[in-house]
């Protein structure tokens, strides 16, 4: 059933990607726009690379509310990291540092938080529990986010479809990464407890350019509240994706909503290449039951090789061993995303789960690359008993690095056998992902009993329902059946534009057109010509719209007046002008225009008038200089 | 069963929804409101939360409180109870290595949730202590015994005596350490009447405990536990001592002596500081770093001093400008006997008290002066009012602090009624909670904001 091989990322279609059965969804993280965090009373965006003091910590898995230890818990326990924050008395107090209980919860933050809820056409949770969701990787202090979910079964329109929201949360943000090697990860503290929400959507996007839109839709609607942070960093997705026969494996911290189209397209060519793999495995009898390795020191041969990182290793001291993988021979080649390969995936677990960060990490004798030798590699098969069939991981470093380097070398080939590890995995900037952890489930969330439970009254709904923002596809469509073109429904949605818009429009002034071009587009022309000139603000086109209205200028002259504007910073409200100004203006360049030799010269009209128009400012109807130009003798 | 068990927490409005539906907790539901459905497992709910919600935890695993009047129906598809289990694994024994004792009293080491009371519950045998900090099977064969489950506020007189008795009985019976899990907050209380209920301990004797609870991955617990336990195991100091962080970081923790510790932060990690001295020593994973050497040392015999004597009708008053008179009389005429005064200064009270004062003389009830300065000594001869106050047979209490006086007295009026006695008992020192100097480094409460310790801060790990 995996016959189907997966394309380049442009050649694919939406019927291979209904092949191999597409599937996926949004988690996107936004900062909300407050003026101090979430559980203290600390500046909220206030960011800075400068650090007063540092703290040291370590994490330990814990036990959940129901009683099991996390799998990811327990993953990040064998890292055993030192975890080192930097902190700035500025951005962080000591609740950010785990050393201060909670604070309660910033209510200028729920507040946004649930009026972006009601714009997604949630059900909000009428009682608000705090949970703790563990992260043992350090990035917050405490080893959990404090985070609860506000609101549920919500809806985005798309495409004549709608888009299911499951959940919204608020929660706390973390920390920034600073640097994580060996055993040692630092983090910055400034961005740690700034409000954010996360929104998930059900996995309803079949192909790429669909999670991209949506992505956009979201986007644009959390915006549209005027509540949320702007800029680097305050708006962060997450993209999980499936297969059929596959696994839903989330993709971490994707940085731009383009980047999307690729990154899923290389998750699910991912997720089928391994499918892929396991059917090649099965074919070489090889499953969970029969899979079959070894592990050998070969510290004693290290400095016989003359590959660098090895000969490093022996000098270092450090211990080598070899898992030799009984079957498995080409396949760690085998290829899951653009240009990666299945050994990337067994790389990448020791980088995180072993600490050896150092790459490379590990050498293969399926390798095309340069490494060891072929006597090398002859030399290893031999002494190791290991044959053709089989390949040979080597794997150095510190001690216990290398003991469970070795396990995870063992683990992760034969979860081959099986399918699809569930596991984050982070987005590179190729479009590929690389592992970041095991997929925690469930069990790591527990109740926070720092805080109590947050009752969301009706009182309070009925005041953001009422303060709420129009969604931006019910004012789109609003603007396009007034008439407003198309190619500026976009610009025009913006709410101060259509509502000013929806002033004049239809009872003062009937032209959609008119109006939206001076709104949507004028501004646009004026920013293009003018680039370092005054950009004039709403307060200005409300009353240049007012005097069109009430016919105190024409429309051809609403141009000339913002630029003037621009360029003066003077409002100039130029009314038009009479017959005997066009005939004054014709006389003048009555000389001028005898001169000329028309290339076209049934065009002579349009092109005098035009230039007669341009000299009064546009301050008539191009129709009736045509008329005084056509009346007038002599040109 | 019970049905505070199957309603957990639920009362009036919540409760009678659960019942109308023929629901409890645990049970997985689909939860029909007028706002939609819900699908997840009733939890138990917080007493002290209202009786208007249902709290579900739905599938992704977050908890959510669903008001209880816009439910119209459930539909019950089963039921889950939440298993509360530490992965128990069998301690390690090794022959080579020193047996620990560790008793709990109702600190929490490792431990679980409780729903009703949103509390963290300890658990406890060697075998959960060894599933969730396996470290301890480095340094010691443990045994442990819970003497009592009561939060460190709850603490008194019973429980100080049975836990002396406790040591006592263990060191009697050969471990060649002690520990003691303990609730932070009057931790110091009981280190204080410990190190007078415990005289000439052949072993080290460990108070430990936790100002971050286990549940949480950064806890302090873990690494206080590993510190308070490798004292037990291998230090030579045969002292009661309280064992928590030194700093902030998850660096190292400090031996505290019984006497002088006193927690002085209501959250940080690092609390605990020795007040008017120096801890005895730093413990790490690796080594105990003795700060000073005159400490009590281990001993081959098990010639321990058990007496756990004890008044009750005992009391401290921190003194407060504009104190009136009664409040001593109030002690007075309740029988009180004796009173520790946390004064200001160098020990001093206003004069509207001196007639209180005075009757509680006649009464033959022992005061003693104490400084709410918390460092330094009471010094009554400096000014008049001291003199005075002294004339009227308020004994100094030298630089104990209030709280060690406060239990000492406790301790010495529980074995004689003899003022003289008592004071002679109250004034010499068994555990150094007299000191005859102050070392200069004994008060440092760096100021921040200053260049000088700024830079300090940078420098070493908070
Ligand atoms: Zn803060």
């Amino acid at each position: 059933m995996y016959e189907f091989e997966f394309k380049p990322f442009n050649k694919m279609t939406r019927a291979d990607y209904e092949t191999v059965g597409f599937k996926s969804g949004l988690e996107i993280h936004q900062q909300l726009l407050t003026e101090k965090k979430l559980f203290c009373r600390c500046p909220a965006g206030k960011y800075s690379t400068e650090y007063d003091a540092e703290i040291l910590r370590h994490m330990r898995p814990t036990l959940s509310e129901l009683g099991e230890y996390d799998g990811t818990a327990l993953m990040e326990f064998k890292t055993r990291k030192n975890i080192t924050y930097r902190i700035k008395r500025e951005t962080v107090c000591t609740y950010e540092m785990d050393d201060t209980p909670p604070f309660l919860i910033n209510d200028e933050a729920l507040d946004a938080a649930l009026s972006i809820g009601l714009l997604y056409d949630c059900n909000l949770v009428d009682e608000l529990h705090i949970i703790r969701k563990q992260y043992l990787d350090g990035s917050i202090p405490t080893g959990f986010q404090r985070t609860a979910i506000f609101a549920l079964n919500g809806k985005v329109p798309y495409k004549g479809r709608e888009i299911n929201v499951m959940q919204m949360s608020i929660e706390e943000d973390s920390c920034r990464e600073v640097s994580d090697k060996g055993h040692d990860r630092i983090y910055l503290t400034d961005r740690l407890g700034m409000p954010l929400i996360e929104t998930v959507t059900a996995p309803e996007m079949f192909e790429p350019i669909e999670v991209a839109e949506v992505a956009s839709i979201c986007s644009r609607l959390v915006r549209s509240s005027g509540r949320v942070r702007r800029g680097i960093g305050a708006a962060r997705q997450d993209v999980n994706v499936s297969v059929t026969g596959g696994t839903r494996i989330e993709i971490k911290g994707v940085p731009r909503i383009g980047l999307i189209p690729l990154l899923t397209y290389n998750e699910a060519r991912r997720q089928w290449n391994l499918l892929r793999l396991r059917a090649e495995l099965h074919r070489r009898k090889i499953t969970s039951e029969t899979f079959s390795s070894r592990i050998v020191d070969i510290t004693r041969y290290l400095s016989r090789f003359a590959y660098l990182p090895l000969k490093e290793a022996a000098e270092k001291g450090q211990k080598a061993s070899c898992v030799i993988l009984k079957g498995y021979a080409g396949l760690l080649h085998w290829e899951t995303q653009t240009g990666t390969y299945f050994a990337r995936e067994i790389s990448d677990r020791i980088r995180v789960i072993a600490c050896l960060t150092d790459l490379p990490n590990i050498v293969h004798s399926d390798s095309k690359g340069e490494n060891l030798s072929a006597p090398d590699w002859s030399f290893l098969n031999k002494t190791l008993e290991a044959t053709s069939d089989d390949t040979l991981v080597l794997v150095w470093g510190d001690e216990n690095d290398v003991k469970t380097a070795c396990s995870e070398i063992i683990i992760r080939a034969k979860e081959a056998t099986i399918g699809i590890p569930s596991e984050t995995r982070q987005a590179l900037e190729d479009g590929t992902n690389g592992f970041e952890r095991i997929l925690p489930g469930a069990e790591r969330m527990y109740p926070d009993t720092d805080l109590p439970p947050i009752r969301v009254t009706l009182d309070r709904k009925k005041r953001l329902e009422q303060n709420l923002p129009e969604k931006f596809w019910e004012t789109e469509k609003k603007l396009s059946d007034a008439g407003v073109p198309a190619d500026l429904i976009r610009e025009m949605s913006n709410p101060a534009k259509s509502a000013l818009f929806f002033e004049f429009f239809p009872n003062r002034i009937s032209d959609a057109k008119l109006i939206s071009k001076i709104l949507a587009n004028y501004p646009k022309r004026l920013k293009k010509k003018f680039r370092s000139g005054i950009q004039p603000e709403t307060e200005i086109y409300k009353i240049i719209l007012e005097n069109l209205a009430d016919g105190k200028i024409i429309p051809s002259t609403v141009f000339t007046i913002l630029a003037n504007y621009s360029i003066n910073g003077e409002l100039i409200l130029t009314g038009p002008l009479d017959n005997s100004a066009i005939e004054d203006k014709i006389r003048e360049k009555a000389d001028e225009f005898r001169e000329i030799i028309f290339r076209n010269p049934e065009k002579k009209t349009e092109v005098i008038s035009g230039k007669i128009l341009a000299g009064l400012n546009f301050r008539v109807a191009f129709s009736r200089v045509i008329q005084s130009v056509e009346g007038f003798k002599g040109i | 069963m019970a049905e505070n068990d199957i309603y957990k927490g639920y009362k009036g409005v919540a409760l009678s929804v659960l019942k109308n539906f023929g629901a409890r907790v645990w049970n997985d539901v689909i939860i029909h409101t007028a706002n939609g459905k819900f699908i997840g497992l009733i939890l138990p709910r917080s007493e002290t939360a209202d009786d208007l919600h249902i709290v579900l935890k739905i599938p992704v695993g977050y908890n959510i409180g669903i008001a209880a009047e816009s439910i119209i129906g459930i539909d019950i598809n089963g039921y889950k109870e939440a298993k509360y289990k530490i992965p128990e694994k069998e301690f390690p024994y090794d022959p080579l290595k020193p047996r620990v004792k560790l008793l709990g009293t109702g600190g929490t080491i490792a431990s679980r949730l409780d729903y009703r009371t949103g509390a963290v519950i300890p658990a406890f045998s060697p075998g959960e202590l060894y599933g969730s900090v396996p470290e301890l099977a480095d340094y010691c064969n443990l045994e442990t015994e819970k003497l009592y489950g009561v939060f460190s506020e709850n603490m008194g007189p019973e429980q100080w005596k049975g836990t002396a008795e406790a040591i006592g009985r263990e060191i009697e019976k050969g471990v060649q350490g002690i520990v003691i899990g303990h609730g932070t907050d009057v931790m110091h209380h009981t280190a204080a009447i410990l190190s007078f209920m415990v005289q000439n301990s052949p072993v080290p004797i460990v108070m430990v405990g936790s100002q971050r609870s286990s549940d949480r991955p950064s806890s302090d617990a873990a690494l206080n536990l590993i510190h308070a336990i490798k004292t037990a195991s291998e230090s030579d100091i045969a002292e009661v001592m309280v064992c928590m962080f030194g700093p902030t970081s998850d660096e190292y923790g400090l031996l505290h002596r019984g006497t002088r510790v006193r927690k002085m932060h209501s959250s940080y990690r690092s609390t605990f500081r020795t007040i008017g001295d120096i801890p005895i020593a730093k413990v790490n994973r690796e080594n105990i770093t003795p700060l000073r050497t005159d400490y009590k040392k281990r001993r081959a015999d098990n010639n321990v001093i058990i007496n756990t004597s004890f008044e009750e009708k005992v009391s401290i008053v921190y003194y407060y400008p504009n104190m009136k008179p009664d409040i001593i009389d109030s002690l007075i005429d309740n029988g009180y006997r004796g009173i520790v005064i946390a004064g200001t200064g160098l020990g001093h009270v206003n004069k509207p008290l001196y007639p209180a004062l005075r009757r509680a003389r006649e009464k033959n009830i022992a005061v003693y002066m104490t400084v709410q300065t918390l460092w330094g000594f009471v010094q009554m001869y400096v000014y008049d009012t001291g003199r005075d106050i002294m004339e009227m047979g308020v004994v100094p209490a030298a630089n104990m602090l209030p709280e060690v006086a406060y239990v000492k007295l406790c301790w010495a009026l529980g074995q004689t009624d003899d003022l003289k006695e008592v004071e002679k008992i109250m004034m010499t020192p068994i555990a150094g909670e007299i000191t005859e100097r102050e070392p200069s480094n004994g008060y440092l409460i760096y100021q921040g904001g200053l260049p000088e310790v700024e830079e300090f801060i940078s420098k070493y790990r908070k």
